[in-house]
């Protein structure tokens, strides 16, 4: 067991700005930036504002940039930092800082209303669910989001795009609609509601060019960007732009 | 003097868990207009660490599974203190629960003809729980905040408001419960980023706060678990039943210190991961008490069958009850027998291929993995036991959820008390948040609807009180130093954790308990002076202070009722009594504030600031008994009470 002394930089501030804050701070064996910051707050900054819930990579609360890199602080081990490097830690960008390291992340919020919820198949009552393994594999992946948003951090449509923001839901939201839309019983369509239309004119799948950096800084190792986001491209297209699916889907409806 | 902002509503759930979305889904669809309010974001709560699974007896992957047979694990697992209507309604409603779940979106795991596969736990004799991988927890949570947004987009089809009848007032922390004369009022609260407070009016209010673990210093809780609920309702004149009862999980990681405490989820056993103490022994063989002679393998062999075959073997001691598991551990490690790091070995490594380990126990791998550089396919884990969960709280009427003395008040979940007796079996948690959190909505939802047009009133005083209770963390530096200088308040924490993992721990001694009772008084008075630097808005030093008035509280009751209790059973073991003893099986201990006239004053060590006091509990029905064998009532019940 040994224990070192690193060199921190914390952004501390809040609406009004704020900068960078230096400090030198006890490490010991097997501790992640959020023991770090827990440190701080004991012993040198009580007031320093940091959101976390279970330290243990489940919740996704304590989301935000180390050395520029959007990650959780409770799966960030400071081995991976070299003993005489500085460890900067940033609130996430993509959102409005409220203070220190926590964000206003209400844009999450709002998009995530906007996706239509599951539409329970009509005549299939409670217990009487039947779906295959292999059938619920794919929108099973999707679901083990923790809603860390930092793929909503990183996806660089947002990150320095404000004016997008109205128009995109972002790489977490449309995979929520990948997600829905592989549902082995959802009924959206016998209900009038086509899940691929809306993701590419409601929620901007389009703005999406496939740059994996979502998939890239998920901490669950979610293929966002292979396993949502393009099919959910493939299938829309199809839809947009084959009028014999078109003409059938409209045909079928109607009956 | 300070003007708040109210807000009137039918309905306030405290806690976005479990149990606290559930509850609001309920009493929103029942035509109440509901404000849910939780200390971290929407979607965060503590319920997410879930990861074993649900028991529900659906029967899907043994069809000899039925409720009955859940009701009656549930109550040897709990030693047969349970207050049994609930376990009974548990044992009931539980697959509606889970089938209705989805119906609103959730995706579990599947059997081969495609329904709701079911997995093995300790303590439940057939297949029962049912999972999503090792992260049911996470899929709950979600699929009740899907619903939760479901409701609030019909809501904004008809009203244009998404937040019309249903609102997550979210980080934001409640730190009274209003009364108007003996009834509820309301709440009182701040909102976490602005520091601003707030009050909403109800004539009903659901606690579903979870629990106290952050009261210990190797827990498997996240920071919310201070205990908040139970304090509201002591403060707001309800008592609390059983605290003595805290469920120590065997298996905490141990190393390193940073994750010490962090939950291994039971589904390692489950799935067929076996204890083994240095000298390579699978230990647990020789930890099978009397009461569960009969139910438990005694060689390898028959054990190993059992997974293959459990019709015609019995299960593994491994998946024993969890404070019979927890207990072994600590009297292997305490024999010398642990592993390096003050833990034993849980392997999987040799008992399945690391493809099936990474299947099944996918975030089990990664924790190993990302946080003690340990491959869980290739070398054991290193575990040890970890405060988890607290069978103790707030006392409820079993079928409403009413909480006793306090009209309007309701909680359900891991802050009720009663349900789970003296041991919580896995997977009965998520089970209880779905049973109980409906029922208290719906509970809620009708006394707020028979309340009518009658609003609750709450006065100025109150409010005055609560944020001049509130406020005090600021004064404390400019204060005089009469009483000595301000404290910080993480230190206190650091001392408070201290003294309940040392002295009120996994196992008690009286003089130990007595000590600790000195030490929380002494605490008591220096929390008074618990000062904190900065403003109000998002200030994490002060939200603590006020959470240690908290935890200061349900800590002493913990101790106290511990104390009383001469005898070890479930979640509370005493080493200078370590006998059940049948007469105690229909005691419950209850706490109530001595106090009740509003403030907390800084009373002495010896009285403390809870009362205890000894209730006969209700004899279990006779057609519940009956699903017993008499030989096997004998164990737990007294004389009197086997010859009624």
């Amino acid at each position: 067991m040994s224990s070192y002394e690193a060199r921190f930089k914390v952004w501390r501030g809040d609406v009004d700005g704020g900068g960078l804050e230096d400090f030198r701070v006890e490490v010991n064996d097997g501790e992640v930036v959020l023991d770090i910051i827990h440190r701080l707050q004991a012993t040198q900054a009580p007031d320093l504002a940091v959101r976390w819930n279970c330290k243990a990579g489940k919740c996704g609360s304590c989301s935000a940039e180390i050395n520029g890199r959007p990650r959780l602080l409770c799966m960030t081990r400071m081995s991976v930092f070299g003993r005489d490097e500085t460890v900067t830690v940033t609130p996430l960008r993509a959102f409005p800082v409220i203070r220190d390291l926590v964000t206003d992340v209400g844009f999450n919020y709002t998009k995530a209303r906007e996706v239509p919820a599951f539409v329970p198949p009509a005549g299939v009552g409670p217990g009487e669910y039947r779906m295959m393994q292999e059938d619920v594999d794919r929108p099973q992946e999707f679901r083990k989001c923790i809603e860390c948003f930092l793929c909503q951090d990183t996806c660089h449509v947002v990150r320095d795009h404000e004016e997008n923001k109205p128009a995109f839901a972002g790489p977490r939201f449309l995979m929520r609609i990948a997600e829905l839309d592989m549902h082995p019983l959802d009924a959206a369509e016998e209900s009038g509601l086509d899940r691929r239309r809306t993701a590419q004119d409601e929620h901007g799948l389009g703005y999406c060019n496939i740059t994996k950096c979502c998939t890239e800084v998920c901490p669950e190792g979610i293929k966002i960007t292979d396993n949502a986001l393009i099919p959910l491209k493939e299938r829309a297209v199809d839809r947009t732009y084959d009028p014999l699916v078109w003409l059938g889907n409209r045909i079928r409806r109607r009956t | 003097m300070s003007v708040v902002d109210r807000q009137e509503w039918d309905v306030v759930v405290v806690g976005a868990g479990g149990a606290g979305l559930r509850a609001a889904i309920e009493a929103r669809e029942r035509g109440a207009r509901t404000a849910v309010i939780c200390k971290s974001l929407f979607g965060k709560a503590h319920t997410v660490m879930a990861e074993g699974g649900i028991a529900a007896a659906m029967g899907n992957v043994n069809s000899g599974d039925n409720w009955q047979v859940h009701f009656r694990d549930t109550m040897r697992g709990g030693k047969f203190l349970n207050q049994w209507r609930m376990a009974e309604l548990h044992a009931q409603e539980a697959p509606e629960r889970v089938w209705e779940l989805e119906t609103w979106g959730a995706l579990f795991d599947r059997t081969e003809d495609g329904r709701i596969s079911q997995r093995n736990f300790g303590g439940h004799e057939y297949p029962r729980l049912a999972h999503v991988g090792d992260r049911t927890g996470l899929e709950l949570i979600r699929t009740l905040q899907q619903k939760i947004v479901a409701l609030q987009q019909e809501d904004h089809a008809e009203t244009g408001d998404h937040e019309s009848r249903l609102k997550v007032f979210q980080e934001c922390t409640v730190t009274r419960v209003l009364k108007d004369g003996d009834e509820v009022g309301g709440v009182f609260g701040y909102e976490r980023e602005s520091g601003r407070f707030f009050v909403l009016e109800a004539p009903a209010v659901v606690i579903a706060t979870g629990g106290i673990g952050k009261s210990f210093k190797v827990t498997s809780n996240s920071w919310e678990y201070t205990g908040d609920g139970h304090a509201l309702a002591l403060l707001a004149g309800a008592p609390l039943l059983n605290m003595e009862f805290v469920q120590f999980h065997p298996t905490g990681m141990v190393w390193p210190p940073s994750v010490k405490g962090i939950l291994v989820t039971e589904s390692v056993r489950g799935d067929g991961g076996v204890l083994r103490n240095s000298e390579g022994k699978r230990f647990m063989f020789d930890y099978i008490p009397d009461v569960f002679k009969e139910k438990y393998a005694q060689s390898e062999e028959e054990a190993d069958r059992w997974y293959d075959d459990p019709d015609h073997n019995r299960r593994p001691p491994e998946l024993l009850p969890r404070d019979e598991v927890a207990r072994a551990i600590n009297a292997e490690v305490k024999a010398g027998r642990g592993s390096p790091h003050g833990g034993v070995f849980l392997d999987v490594s040799t008992r399945m291929p690391a493809e099936v380990v990474k299947r099944r126990l996918p975030s089990m791998y990664h924790q190993f993995k990302e946080l003690a550089d340990v491959d869980i396919t290739a070398e054991p884990m290193e575990v040890g036991p970890t405060c988890h969960y607290v069978m103790g709280g707030i006392a409820v009427d079993s079928d409403s959820a009413a909480a006793r003395g306090v009209p309007g008040l309701f909680a359900a979940g891991e802050v009720a008390g009663g349900m789970h007796g003296s041991n919580r079996l896995g997977g009965n948690s998520l089970s209880d948040l779905l049973v109980f959190g409906r029922r208290a909505g719906l509970h809620a939802a009708e006394y707020a609807r028979g309340a009518g047009s009658a609003r609750p009133r709450v006065d100025d005083a109150q409010v005055d009180a609560a944020a001049a209770e509130a406020l005090r963390p600021f004064s404390a530096e400019g204060e005089e130093p009469a009483d000595g200088p301000p404290e910080n308040p993480y230190t206190l924490h650091q001392e408070l954790q201290q003294t309940m993992n040392d002295l009120v721990g996994i196992i008690r001694r009286e003089h130990e308990m007595r000590q600790a009772l000195e030490k929380l008084a002494e605490l008591r008075a220096r929390a008074r002076r618990a000062g904190v630097e900065g403003h109000r808005q998002f200030n994490p030093g002060w939200h603590l202070a006020l959470d240690l008035r908290n935890m200061l509280l349900v800590s002493e009751c913990v101790a106290r009722a511990a104390l009383e209790r001469t005898e070890s059973r479930g979640g509370h073991t005493r080493e200078d009594h370590a006998a059940m003893d049948r007469a105690w099986r229909n005691v419950n201990l209850l706490c109530t504030l001595t106090d009740p006239s509003g403030g907390l004053a800084a009373t002495d060590a010896v009285r403390g600031q809870i009362t205890l006091t000894r209730e006969t509990t209700e004899p279990v029905r006779p057609d519940l008994l009956a699903l017993f064998e008499k030989d096997e009532l004998v164990k737990y019940l007294a004389e009197e009470e086997l010859y009624e």
